[in-house]
């Protein structure tokens, strides 16, 4: 008989608070976040990178969840869609979707507003071809990614003029 | 959900702590990176490690640095999006930044590193299947498997180096530097890079990979890389061209390199195609016949995505199309 490897009891930084939790060192991020801490907002799509569903933000930078183990996360600061709204007001990239019709289903929208979130703390004032880019990594099979695209062109406007 | 198999976890701070681990706990342990090739072949249990040594934690491997002397060095764990943005690297191999930049999704470029992306699992069909696609099929020589089933008669296993930065690599002369409990080694890339698709590198199990130099671009040294994919994100390389080209001051051809990659289990450099291109400016005609030897050294097997036929006549489409990109490309200033 085998024994399974211990879990490990660590302290993770999500959305600005800290987090206690116990898990088993073959745990994905994605898997942690919706099971041990309950934070459903973070899709499990393909869960093998061919999809972009599962993407958060570590360390500014968008990653996937589901090819990153929760136990490579500690000292990290993750960022889920839970956290992009802020006292109940929605990020413009949030209100910009919704407003625009940017998501049919939903299901790859909170991948897509982190993709999008990242991309303009970065590089604030896109082009069309930048955000094409920045959105290369999440799939939507619904919306023919015009409207995405569109909306996320207003949110960088809006985010330019509240500046 | 498709569950990572279990695993012992140890963060390596130094490449001299990863080797000891990797040598205390024998061939059940893997070193691992970004994770983003492994995890996914985990998740198909094309590797069960018993134990996983995480390199991330090693800072000290994440530089890219620049030197007029001794070229270009790259931390194993520089990010192929570090890779993509340096300035050094857009300046002095822009083929690097373009390969770098042309790999998967900007998340996944985010995690992965180049030392990950030369050690990249070779590719196949019949292999990079869920566990129980491959058990149907009784599965294939390169997991658990007796046969090819790419090539039945076939000695050894002929899954594809599907690696961007590999083929550029190599056409920039780069060399390979490993870190083991008794020391350490470099050598050639093209000669990490072995032509077995089970054992395609010449990285022992407890060593790992700790920079990749490249030396410093001779005279107007000029590169590019073309990548064929199905989809222009996510997809891993059907074909990928690199070229770099050297020219004198009367814009003839001195040196050359063509290297074709994704269709066989290692980068295959296409000598002839120099041969064609050295001693002649490069033209439609000198570039034409260096793009008819890479189609004639090009011989994909039915292993990947789209037909065989289309593959191998886009071998001399995307030769022709990367020689065109470096001629054309603007030449370093001094």
């Amino acid at each position: 008989m085998s024994i399974a490897p211990a879990k490990i009891l660590a302290s993770l930084s999500i959305n600005g608070s800290v987090v206690e939790c116990a898990f088993n060192p073959n745990k994905t991020l994605l898997e942690v976040l919706r099971e041990d801490v309950g934070l459903t907002g973070t899709k499990h799509g393909c869960e093998m990178g061919h999809c972009g569903a599962c993407t958060v933000i570590v360390d500014d930078l968008p990653v996937l969840s589901c090819l990153t183990l929760a136990v490579e996360s500690i000292g990290h600061e993750i960022r889920t869609i839970e956290g992009v709204a802020r006292d109940g007001v929605l990020h413009p990239v949030q209100r910009a979707l919704a407003e625009s019709g940017g998501a049919q289903c939903g299901y790859c929208t909170p991948g897509i507003i982190m993709s999008a979130v990242a991309l303009l703390e970065q590089n604030p004032a896109p082009t069309r071809e930048d955000v094409a880019q920045g959105l290369s990594g999440n799939l939507c099979r619904c919306t023919g990614y015009t409207k995405i695209i569109e909306a996320v062109e207003n949110a960088s406007a809006e985010l330019r003029s509240a500046r | 959900m498709l569950r990572l198999p279990p695993f012992e976890y140890h963060a390596a701070t130094s490449a001299e702590e990863a080797v000891s681990l990797l040598a205390r706990f024998g061939p059940d342990a893997l070193p691992v990176s970004g994770g983003t090739d492994l995890y996914a072949n985990m998740k198909q249990r094309l590797f069960t490690p018993k134990v996983l040594v995480g390199l991330r934690p090693i800072a000290d491997l994440q530089f890219i640095a620049y030197n007029a002397v001794t070229g270009l060095a790259l931390g194993a764990l520089a990010t192929l999006t570090d890779i993509a943005d340096s300035p050094v690297v857009r300046k002095y191999y822009p083929a690097l930044a373009q390969a770098a930049a042309l790999i998967s999704t900007p998340q996944l470029r985010n995690t992965g590193t180049i030392g990950g992306n030369i050690c990249l699992d070779t590719r196949c069909n019949y292999y990079n299947q869920n566990l129980d696609w491959r058990k149907a099929l009784n599965y294939c020589m390169k997991k658990d498997g007796d046969i090819c089933r790419v090539a039945p008669g076939s000695p050894k296993c002929v899954a594809v180096n599907s690696s961007d930065t590999a083929p550029v690599l190599q056409a920039f002369g780069a060399r390979v530097h490993l870190t083991s409990p008794t020391g350490t080694r470099e050598l050639p890339i093209a000669e990490f890079f072995l032509d077995d698709g089970m054992f395609a590198w010449a990285r022992r199990h407890d060593e790992i990979v700790t920079k990749i130099v490249i030396p410093p671009p001779a005279g107007d040294t000029r590169s590019a890389y073309r990548k064929l994919r199905l989809r222009n994100s996510f997809d891993f390389p059907i074909l990928g061209v690199a070229a770099v080209v050297q020219l004198d001051g009367a814009g003839k051809c001195v040196a050359a390199k063509l290297v074709l990659n994704a269709v066989s289990s290692r980068p295959v450099e296409v000598s002839e195609a120099a041969r064609a291109l050295v001693g002649s400016a490069l033209s439609p005609e000198t570039i034409g016949d260096a793009a008819d030897a890479a189609f004639r050294a090009g011989r994909p097997l039915d292993n990947t995505s789209a037909t065989i036929p289309y593959r191998k006549r886009m071998v001399r489409v995307f030769a022709q199309r990367a020689l065109e990109d470096a001629a054309r490309a603007v030449p370093l200033a001094d």
